[in-house]
């Protein structure tokens, strides 16, 4: 089996990036895996797992046309793929306060100072455009209880920045 | 007893409506028995429903009396079963016996109320929530070929939707 490749893309965004590069990687030969593609700042994103009997530089070769065409910067390198083998997060973090430097970068410093491991993370700003309000939502995985999850981040709620954790039940039926 | 297989997507078949229960004889005590057997023989799964070991028949178990700190009936055999009242909606992240390695959000109400027959072809009415409330209306979904895969619900959606109508 060939191994994993992570496709990186980003474009102005557009209708038809989608169909048009995964056409191109299927003439290829090639074969999806996960995928995250999302909307940010007018950007269209994409980080796609690939996999086929191609090299790195051939996958870029065939998806040069599309590329220039629809004006996208293509990034592609060899990873280690490990599908089937998903973590189920059991803690949701949501932030949102007034914009500023800083917010994510306090948030998950105190999260991965017990051992919280992110699995999602997106992030949004939104508001008015001069009093834009910065909202985050955090899905991870932390052995800690939810209560030494919230004392940490007592002394950020203090400063003003609404944080809330919730835990997350799985009901398997 | 005897544990079933399992169908699992893509297998058609779940997409199959059941049809009601009209025996209530030996051989439904016996099916409900092999079909308990195989949900405890799962990776902790809190219900089961006939359809998913190829028996088209409106039957499904619920059982979360195992979870701490959980409103619940206990083990419940429901047979025929339909929610004739629902309130409030919430997200909840779902995975089933059925799909393997995947889970998602899923809005679901969060009391309903239920009638069913139980093995013996009684009628019963329940009151419930949260929980256990989910783990029912996932199960139901089984008997009319609705899949959680089919309901869910991105989280990023989950973000906006908050910020117009709270969901939770």
């Amino acid at each position: 089996m060939a191994a994993w490749n992570m496709l990186t893309l980003v474009g102005a965004d557009r209708s038809g990036i989608v169909a048009q590069v995964t056409r191109t990687l299927y003439q290829l030969g090639g074969n999806l895996g996960e995928a995250s593609m999302i909307r940010l700042g007018g950007n269209f994103t994409i980080m796609l797992m690939v996999r086929g009997d191609f090299s790195t530089e051939a996958m870029l070769e065939a998806l040069a046309p599309v590329s220039a065409k629809l004006d996208l910067r293509v990034h592609v390198d060899a990873v280690r793929g490990e599908l089937h083998q998903h973590q189920v997060p059991n803690f949701q973090v949501r932030v949102n306060g007034a914009d500023r430097a800083g917010i994510v970068a306090e948030v998950t410093a105190i999260l991965a100072a017990l051992g919280f491991n992110i699995l999602e993370l997106d992030s949004n700003v939104a508001g008015e455009v001069n009093q834009p309000l910065y909202l985050m939502n955090i899905q991870g995985f932390c052995d800690a209880p939810l209560k030494a999850l919230e004392n940490a981040l007592a002394p950020l709620i203090a400063q003003g920045v609404a944080v809330t954790v919730t835990p997350l039940e799985l009901m398997i039926g | 007893m005897a544990i079933l297989d399992i169908l699992k997507l893509p297998d058609s078949r779940l997409k199959q409506v059941s049809q009601p229960v009209t025996q209530f004889d030996a051989a439904l005590q016996h099916f409900i028995a092999d079909l308990e057997a195989t949900r405890q023989a799962g990776p902790s799964a809190v219900g089961i429903a006939a359809p998913q070991v190829a028996c088209f028949q409106r039957m499904v178990i619920v059982d979360v009396s195992g979870r701490p700190k959980t409103p619940n009936h206990g083990y419940l055999v429901l047979i025929n079963p339909e929610i004739v009242h629902w309130e409030g909606h919430a997200i909840g992240r779902e995975g089933c016996l059925s799909v393997p390695d995947y889970t998602g959000n899923v809005i679901r109400a969060t009391a309903i109320r239920l009638r069913a027959q139980d093995c013996d072809g009684q009628l019963h009415e329940f009151e419930m929530e949260g929980y256990e409330a989910r783990a029912v209306q996932h199960e139901m979904d089984h008997l009319d070929g609705l899949l959680f895969v089919d309901r869910v619900v991105s989280r990023r959606t989950d973000l906006y939707r908050r910020k117009s109508a709270r969901l939770d």
